[in-house]
């Protein structure tokens, strides 16, 4: 995988600034959205920016002129998702940003970051997580795919480029595997299976200064305020609740009959 | 009537899974159900009139070649024909995908993971892993709904026979084109996501899921596991429960050899009942168990598949 070969690869890779799931996450204000502090690069997304790492460097890396731009769309901290990409080795960085994208449903994300794809122009490959960590419902890949016009790779598990710019991907699930393939220009997104994302060394995070991170608006992307966030949704959320806290149950200590006593509970419960 | 639209994906000759059969009965409950089937014979769409099904279309293209699109705009094109007021689609890996399609082709709005839908089309699903539920809409379109198993009786068969209709999905437009599938070998355990009990076991099993396997058919339960214990590779990833993994909400929950970390405890913390044994009495899984065991699974597990064998005479 480390032959120099084929045109540049020109690669986008789409990241998202979360809420830190190890914290406890809450629901406010009038369109039931998510409180965004505490938030880092969704842990996901790790996984997308190693995969497009891998594959520039399977064509000589930057040094070649294969690029890897980290795209964020997000408040103004999402930059820091810009900002991890670029010290883990993405060539540069887009930050789109805008009041009004607050509140986006998944048809308005997608609308929102396919437009932002076709302003930048040119990509061959963009490549995403398999889910964000926060929304958590996956629908944003395969949306932008439909947008654009892109064949989608998705789950991929296992991804292998060929020179001839053959995209391949294992795709584990519920059925089994499957191996499916396109040619680029193609959108690909990566489960936590499919790589071990690198550490940025002392190194990365110095290079990483350096690195250009460009700013949009909706107005550069061409995509008007009614188009996105609460108003461009196409789904509302109408109320939020917080779910009671499961109460811990009976606990009891293994004294020889604690597997009697389990199915005891099971018989209690009528669940034998 | 409105029409809803459920989406069937079968293979030849099979009956509808139980959670097909839960989709056709939600549809049943909101309107008259219309099916979309991917799969199979005209016959076999024909039959599922048995579950209230009036018409049935059938693809006139091979939707198997090709990865999502195909499928998607076969959906798409059957929700038109049927000027359904809603579409259901399991909430599966490719159900979701599916759905994400079907939702800008159709300019509607899409939401995954519901546990309900109420007659006026309003949407209850989990969100942040379970810790919130929220009530939800789609403001354009039609709701394109993906639902989730466990979430509803499943409709049983009664007479009747679907009128079949083969569409021409139209050009789905570039795509992946599957060049091998391997199928899941078969366990004789029930789908893990589909499942009224899950056994799951996580570090604690050192390498040996046989107390999880013996516990687990003793109750005809699916088996799952930790990502630690996928990781070790001492099960399969399929197994896995988890964010990143399948999402369950059984019945019943057997947590066993598993700390609970948050991203576990997003997998299942929606199961009705919660089991947990594990040696480690601080273990966070205890904290939302409703009976724990503190103790050595390698013990208790199979002491509980033996009385469970035992009481039912065998």
């Amino acid at each position: 995988m480390s032959d120099a070969t084929g045109t540049p690869l020109k690669i986008l890779v789409l990241v998202k600034h979360v809420p830190d799931a190890q914290f406890d996450r809450h629901l406010s204000g009038p369109g039931h959205t998510i409180d965004r502090q505490d938030s880092i690069l969704s842990e996901l997304d790790e996984y997308a920016v190693e995969a497009a790492l891998q594959l520039a460097e399977s064509r000589g890396g930057p040094k070649a002129g294969n690029t890897v731009t980290a795209l964020s769309m997000g408040p103004e901290a999402a930059a820091s998702a810009v900002k991890k990409s670029l010290q883990m080795g993405a060539t540069d960085g887009v930050h789109l940003t805008d009041p009004a994208l607050a509140g986006s449903d998944s048809a308005a994300t997608s609308l929102a970051l396919a437009a932002a794809v076709r302003h930048l122009g040119g990509f061959d490959l963009i490549v995403t997580g398999m889910a964000s960590t926060d929304g958590e419902t996956s629908l944003v890949p395969s949306q932008l795919a439909e947008r654009l016009g892109l064949p989608q790779l998705t789950l991929a598990s296992r991804v292998e480029l060929d020179g001839d710019g053959i995209l391949t991907v294992r795709r584990d699930g519920e059925f089994g595997s499957q191996t499916v393939q396109a040619p680029l220009p193609a959108l690909l997104s990566v489960t936590d299976q499919a790589n071990e994302p690198r550490y940025p060394n002392f190194k990365s995070i110095i290079a990483a200064k350096k690195k250009k991170v460009r700013t949009l608006g909706l107005a550069e992307i061409g995509v008007s305020t009614e188009q996105v966030g609460a108003a461009g949704s196409w789904t509302r959320v109408l109320s939020a609740e917080a779910r009671p806290p499961r109460q811990a149950g009976t606990i009891i200590k293994d004294t020889g009959d604690a597997g009697i006593r389990l199915v005891d509970f099971l018989a209690d419960q009528k669940l034998l | 009537m409105a029409n809803i639209l459920v989406y069937i994906d079968t293979p030849a000759g099979e009956e509808p899974t139980k959670a097909q059969r839960e989709l056709l009965a939600l549809a049943a409950a909101l309107g008259t159900p219309v099916a979309a089937v991917a799969a199979g014979s005209a016959d076999a769409a024909a039959g599922l009139g048995a579950y209230g099904v009036t018409t049935a279309y059938t693809s006139a293209g091979d939707l198997d070649g090709l990865l999502v699109a195909g499928k998607a705009a076969f959906v798409a094109a059957a929700a038109r024909a049927a000027d359904a007021a809603a579409v259901l689609l399991p909430n599966t890996g490719e159900g979701k995908e599916i759905a994400a399609r079907v939702g800008i082709k159709l300019s509607s709005g899409v939401i995954t993971d519901a546990t309900g839908i109420a007659p006026d089309l309003t949407v209850t699903k989990p969100v942040l892993a379970g810790s919130y539920t929220v009530a939800a809409r789609a403001v354009h379109g039609i709701p394109v709904v993906t639902v989730k198993s466990n979430s509803v009786d499943p409709a049983e068969p009664g007479a009747g026979t679907a009128h079949v209709v083969e569409l021409e999905a139209g050009e789905p437009g570039p795509a992946a084109r599957i060049t091998g599938t391997a199928a899941k070998p078969a366990s004789g355990r029930p789908a893990l996501q589909e499942a009224r009990i899950v056994v799951a076991g996580g570090r604690g099993v050192d390498g040996d899921f046989g107390p999880v396997e013996e516990l687990a058919d003793a109750l005809g339960a699916a088996v799952g596991a930790s990502r630690a214990a996928t990781d070790a590779g001492w099960i399969g990833h399929e197994a896995q429960v988890g964010q990143t993994g399948t999402t369950v909400s059984p019945q019943l929950y057997i947590s066993a050899g598993i700390s609970g970390a948050i991203q576990q405890k997003a997998g299942m913390q929606t199961s009705t009942v919660i089991v947990a044994v594990n040696k480690d009495e601080d273990a966070p899984v205890f904290e939302i168990a409703d009976f724990g065991v503190v103790g050595d699974l390698a013990t208790v597990l199979p002491q509980a598949a033996a009385e469970i064998r035992r009481r039912r005479g065998e």
